[in-house]
């Protein structure tokens, strides 16, 4: 089932998005309690870029042989690496047990590097990029806004996925949102079932691309990263995908400074809009986009086939 | 409490039966008038309001019965706020009024009840609705007066996909546009779209009709275009002034579809009399 939520503030406004992406998904929690994510973008700071990473899985922390162990030295591992390919750390933070937020000067092969990275058992990088920052877990919209202390987090746009596991495991590997690696920025939610899958995902394998989870939603965000890879327009690219990815779907895609939204063709997942001037909200319910603006306001669904992209 | 009516008395066991239906018409007369035996006895000069901004769903619907119960026959609810569920499973007479939007299986399972709302409503709206009318003044989401089997829905703006799905007497009107699949199966009633319809309108109809006065996007298996009468002009027009909506482009302008048949291949027939009131 699966709820999706997105919002954007127009004309490079910006505001406390952390807390109204967490009021919007826990307002959806009936719609899929397994696990949360946020994919919220703030504002960039010259020549740094923000990596959020993972270790280890959660489940793992209880029942790993050694893993605590583990953890420290994957950490390291992950410390040696960077520095061996020229990458400068300016700030490190730690948000749980397991997952890491680094400030980072890079200039050289942003792939290799995260590659590399990826090479160490265990280690999985969730996203890369100037505004991005991308945050998964288990349990509900403020189990995991706590955790990691999203509430005040200040920017322009965000999407957010609460998750029903319908086509793979609960962990944090096959949670939402997905980055389309390797490119700055790019994140995708996902509500639906795709039903051709495996015949895209080798043919995208094939092209080099990764795929960290057997989630049919990251299937999305790497033929995103793969439309992007040959020159595509993101608004061409979605329209594209109406056509190539067969199944239900409503999904949202978000880069650094736009917002899209794509229904398929039988328009069997829903989504409700809501548009004023200086901003639009996205949800797969009502009660979402209302958790924020109380008062009574015009919203509509919008129809099969349909691709809007917003910039911020 | 009402009289207690037993299901002899209300016909259930004669080939005959005795119910509002869209081919039947029944004088008012209270005899003839078909209600619940558990039904309230309401009276519709008194009128009670309330606000639901923060009242879980049960809570909302129990207040509203217990206002019944209590005799109040015109309900004001002040802001759903877009809650699911609300107003379900009314099987009484009463002037149930929403100040705001409704979310998902708002006014399903209707039988009787007048029901106003002046925001929008999510998926699902009236579902299965056996009588009375259910007016929303803005848009609605998908599966619109999913197997509705009387009474009137009306939407002002624009609606969802599968508008009407599996509809099965009734008459549902949309002010605006509708999406795909709209009229998916449809067995019995009217729908009266004044905007655009999306891909595969009426796919698989078995019966039933489908008025359009926008654009089609495409037709759907088995559905056919045919002749406006002037009976459909009367009955469009005294339909659509009731709820002060007009066709954009006049009346004789809509177009009119049904079931082409090509699609039935039964063995033998659903006994109608059955059929219409189930």
């Amino acid at each position: 089932m699966c709820g999706i939520a997105g919002l954007i503030w127009k004309g490079g406004a910006s505001s406390d998005i952390g807390t109204e992406m967490t009021q919007m998904l826990q307002a959806l929690k009936h719609r899929g309690p397994d696990s949360t994510g946020f994919a919220l973008y703030g504002k960039a700071e010259e020549g740094v870029q923000v990596l959020r990473f993972k270790v280890a899985e959660q489940e793992e922390m209880s029942t790993g042989f050694d893993i605590h162990k583990q953890v420290v030295e994957r950490r390291a591992a992950v410390d040696t690496r960077l520095k061996e390919l020229g990458a400068e750390v300016t700030a490190e933070e730690q948000a749980t047990e397991y997952a890491f937020r680094y400030h980072f000067k890079f200039s050289g092969d942003l792939k290799r590097l995260i590659d590399f990275l990826e090479d160490i058992d265990g280690v999985e990088i969730l996203s890369v990029g100037k505004a991005l920052e991308l945050i998964k877990d288990m349990g509900d919209a403020t189990v995991v806004s706590e955790q990691y202390g999203i509430k005040g987090f200040v920017g322009t746009h965000a999407i957010g996925h609460t998750r029903m596991a319908t086509e793979s495991d609960v962990d944090i590997r096959s949670a939402h949102p997905y980055w389309a690696y390797p490119f700055n920025d790019v994140s995708v939610v996902h509500n639906g079932q795709l039903t051709n899958y495996w015949t895209m995902r080798r043919d995208l394998e094939r092209r080099g691309h990764r795929f960290v989870s057997n989630c049919d939603s990251e299937l999305i965000a790497v033929y995103i990263a793969d439309a992007i890879d040959q020159g595509e327009e993101l608004e061409g690219a979605m329209r594209r995908s109406i056509n190539v990815i067969d199944g239900v779907f409503t999904y949202l895609v978000a880069t650094s400074d736009q917002l899209g939204m794509a229904k398929d063709v039988m328009s069997a997942k829903p989504m409700v809009l809501y548009e004023s001037d200086e901003f639009v909200g996205l949800a797969s319910e009502e009660v979402a986009i209302r958790s924020i603006f109380p008062r009574e306001i015009d919203t509509w669904d919008p129809y099969q086939g349909e691709v809007k992209v917003w910039a911020a | 409490m009402g009289s207690v009516t037993t299901s002899h008395d209300m016909g259930l066991h004669e080939e005959q039966l005795a119910g509002r239906t869209q081919q039947m018409f029944f004088s008012a007369s209270e005899e003839e008038n078909f209600t619940y035996p558990w039904a309230y006895e309401v009276d519709t000069d008194k009128s009670a309001e309330f606000d639901a901004a923060d009242m879980e769903i049960t809570d909302i619907n129990l207040k509203i019965r217990e206002l019944m119960k209590s005799g109040h026959g015109t309900i004001t609810v002040n802001n759903p706020r877009a809650k699911h569920s609300l107003g379900v499973g009314i099987l009484n007479r009463v002037n149930l009024n929403f100040n705001g939007s409704l979310g998902y299986f708002g006014c399903g399972l209707a039988d009787g009840a007048n029901i106003r709302i002046s925001g929008r409503v999510g998926w699902s709206c009236a579902e299965n609705m056996m009588a009375g009318t259910v007016v929303i003044e803005k848009n609605a989401g998908s599966l619109f007066g999913a197997a509705i089997r009387g009474g009137d829905l009306v939407c002002k703006g624009q609606a969802g996909a599968r508008v009407g799905i599996d509809q099965k007497g009734g008459t549902i009107i949309v002010g605006g546009s509708v999406g795909a699949f709209t009229g998916f199966m449809m067995q019995r009633g009217r729908m009266i779209i004044l905007g655009d319809a999306g891909d595969n309108l009426g796919d698989s109809m078995y019966d039933g009709t489908i008025y359009v006065a926008g654009k089609i996007a495409s037709l759907g298996v088995d559905c056919v275009e045919t002749e406006l009468t002037d009976l459909d002009k009367r009955y469009l027009k005294g339909k659509l002034d009731l709820y002060g909506m007009a066709a954009p482009n006049g009346i004789d302008n809509i177009i009119k579809l049904t079931s082409g048949k090509q699609l039935w291949n039964y063995d033998n027939l659903e006994a109608t009399e059955k059929k219409l009131v189930l």
